[in-house]
């Protein structure tokens, strides 16, 4: 992992020290909401619905556990013993209370953490594919390009007031875990037909309410040019970028409007006049990043006893047979834990949960913990002979969910149960229907489904591409509910399609179920997905499941 | 035409904790939107706004929300400000509690 040098850390604390006499400033009357408002956003201070809420970056989603057990702590000791994992590998608390917040900064910054740049039109916490360092299919970590990549866009003096905020995401495999694809600029590592290994550049992505998937600027930029021409990106959308409408600000709209040709030739421009600032300096800094990042001794064990509690336990062997990946190293896997139990909140780890999954992070994961876009946590690197025991452990912790990329792993954005911006709730809509398929017990017969919902149209909860998305509207003063379909967050991303009109709060549940049971009885064969299903068959059979035809009638 | 002026709280969030909370006839800020001044002129609505809004060491982002006259004072008409006067769905973090107790 990396580890801050004094540099880091002396910035990290005197911009606590910083916020410290702003919130000072703000309790005792000498500056007003609209002064301090920008000041606490840069250090990711949000007013919410009910509170204050604190939005702390985990850069790339990895952390140790003694970074997670902070999180507990500063969960107990200044919030109500929750936090919320999001779909940008932050955590969020959803009650502190203004005095506290310089408290919890320093405690974050105690175990090299903070909050900069997670608000506010800059550079957010880079994000990468939540196995990084040990997938199966991975050409390269993308980790050490994304701490590059963290420490240059940090307090970069030319980036602080972008027209809108700015999102990038790394990912080193083939499949994509990190949507590349819906990101202000998406970096993919790929290997050119010489062999040589460097970046695939997507610009443009992005969901809100313009979805758009993100366009290829550069087939194959070589490594060592990956600072210069995500500077050259960065400003260029600054100059271009529409600062008149909050709206059309994202990059996504600046490359709609311009078209990719041009961005690419200003793009192109702007990275000739500047490659030649960047000497070195920045490949000296990578090779240190790279030490860090070194993958740990793996171990040669016998996976026997793992194969005869798989054998002798059928819990164990559901939780298995979902929950983990292919790890690269022989007799290893990756393990995802659910955060996502039926009827709980997505997302929401509670200060005990946190510990045990620090605990046992250092007991049997080389003491690394990882944050997914789906608001999981995932131990990268486990042996299979330490799976029985960690189990054991999870279940002990209401943990041990066997529902991985099923109907119940749900991403929901946090909704009108606490978002200022929200037109209706998300929280109870995932916890509803998690409960309704446990109850059905189909979930495992379903297989691979990913349903997202967001409590109003800026698509935190990434329904543009879930399998199925889900949008809560206000229509009259009632929450409303609109169905999308089709959508796919991986390398073959695609945005959904609206199936038509919207459900109250009491018919979302019942729709998603016909929607559901109705594609068991379309599909070829179990082998059949949802989106192989949506992708043969077309919209028209799930709109006639999801709008019978009697209620057309009743409605005529 | 201009619309017809619906009743009104003033209404923001304290400074401190961040809470829902509402002003009172008698210049308080509440955490119980019953107690709550319900306001049915609108010159009236804008002034008590205005002298809300002043109050900046107190609270933040004050605005005005449609309510009713309700048999213990003020209720909300729009499920946001419902939401508000309670707190989340997925926990129960006092303010229900309260909210219930006095019910
Ligand atoms: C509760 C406080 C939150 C607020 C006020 C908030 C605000 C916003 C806003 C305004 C946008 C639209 C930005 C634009 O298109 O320009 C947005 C998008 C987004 N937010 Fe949030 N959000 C919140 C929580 C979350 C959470 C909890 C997550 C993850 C679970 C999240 C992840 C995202 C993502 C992934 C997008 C869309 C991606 C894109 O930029 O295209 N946000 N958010
Ligand atoms: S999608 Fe809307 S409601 Fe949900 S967290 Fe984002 S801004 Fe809030």
């Amino acid at each position: 992992m990396y580890k801050y040098n004094d540099f880091d850390e002396g910035f990290v604390r005197s911009r606590v020290a910083q916020f410290r006499g702003q919130v000072e400033r703000r309790i005792d009357g000498s500056l007003t909401e609209d002064e301090f408002k920008p000041l606490r956003l840069m250090n990711g201070l949000y007013l919410q619905l009910h509170a204050y809420m604190l939005r702390v970056a985990i850069p790339y989603g990895t952390l140790n556990s003694g970074q997670m057990r902070q999180l507990a702590f500063i969960a107990d000791k200044w919030d109500k013993g929750y936090g919320h994992f999001t779909t940008r590998q932050n955590i969020q608390y959803n009650w502190p209370k203004l005095p506290d917040v310089p408290d919890m900064l320093e405690a974050l910054a105690d175990v090299e953490m903070h909050a900069i740049q997670t608000s506010g039109n800059t550079i957010r916490n880079v994000t990468a594919d939540h196995f990084a360092g040990a997938a199966a299919d991975e050409i390269e970590d993308p980790r050490p390009y994304a701490e590059l990549l963290r420490q240059w866009s940090t307090d970069h003096a030319e980036f602080q007031f972008l027209p809108r905020k700015f999102k990038i995401a790394v990912t080193g495999a083939a499949e994509d875990r990190a949507v590349v694809r819906a990101h202000d600029i998406g970096l993919q590592i790929v290997r050119n037909d010489a062999g040589e290994v460097g970046f695939q550049v997507i610009v443009g992505g992005g969901l809100g309410r313009t979805p758009m998937v993100g366009k290829v600027i550069k087939d194959f930029l070589p490594k060592e040019d990956l600072l210069p021409y995500c500077e050259a990106i960065v400003s260029v959308y600054n100059l271009l970028g529409r600062r008149d409408n909050k709206y059309k600000a994202r990059i996504k709209i600046t490359v709609h409007e311009n078209g990719l040709e041009k961005i690419q030739e200003l793009v192109e421009e702007r990275f000739a006049a500047i490659r030649e600032d960047f000497i070195g300096y920045d490949q000296d800094l990578l090779k240190d990043i790279k030490k860090a990042f070194a993958a740990p001794d793996f171990a040669q064990k016998s996976t026997d006893g793992y194969e005869a509690a798989r054998a002798a336990n059928p819990a164990f062997r559901s939780w298995t047979d979902t929950n983990l990946s292919a790890h690269r190293a022989e007799g290893y896997a990756i393990v995802s834990v659910s955060i996502k139990k039926h009827g709980a909140t997505p997302g929401d780890a509670t200060s005990d949960q946190m510990r045990v999954l620090a605990d046992l992070a250092q007991q049997y994961g080389h003491d690394e913990l990882r944050i997914s876009h789906e608001q999981n946590v995932i131990f990268p690197h486990v042996h299979k002979s330490d799976l029985p025991a960690i189990y054991a452990a999870l279940r002990e912790a209401d943990l041990a969910t066997a529902n991985i990329g099923l109907v119940s792993d749900i991403i929901a954005c946090p909704g009108m149960d606490y978002c200022a911006l929200a037109t209706a709730r998300s929280i109870p809509i995932a916890q509803e229907i998690a409960t309704r398929f446990d109850e059905l017990k189909i979930e495992h017969d379903i297989g691979a489904l990913k349903i997202k919902i967001s409590g109003c149209i800026n698509a935190c909860g990434h329904h543009h591409v879930g399998h199925i998305g889900i949008l809560g509207l206000d229509r009259a003063g009632v929450e409303n509910y609109q169905i999308t379909l089709g959508g796919d967050g991986t390398q073959t991303t695609t945005i959904g399609t609206r199936a038509g009109p919207g459900f109250s709060a009491e018919e979302i549940v019942p729709a998603i179920e016909r929607l559901v049971t109705g594609y068991l009885d379309l599909r070829e064969n179990p082998e059949e997905t949802f989106l192989e299903a949506y992708r043969r068959l077309g919209m028209e059979p799930f709109k006639a499941i999801l709008y019978p035809a009697e209620e057309k009638a009743d409605a005529a | 035409m201009p619309r017809a002026f619906t009743p009104k709280v003033v209404t923001a969030n304290a400074l401190l904790e961040g809470d829902a909370v509402w002003l009172t006839e008698d210049n308080r800020w509440t955490r119980d939107m019953r107690e709550a001044e319900l306001i049915t002129d609108e010159a009236h609505a804008d002034l008590r706004l205005l002298e809300g809004q002043a109050r900046v060491d107190e609270i933040a982002g004050a605005y005005l929300a449609d309510a009713k006259a309700g048999p213990e004072g003020p209720e909300p008409t729009h499920f946001r400000e419902d939401f508000r006067t309670r707190g989340p769905s997925n926990y129960d973090h006092g303010k229900q509690a309260d909210h219930a107790s006095r019910a």
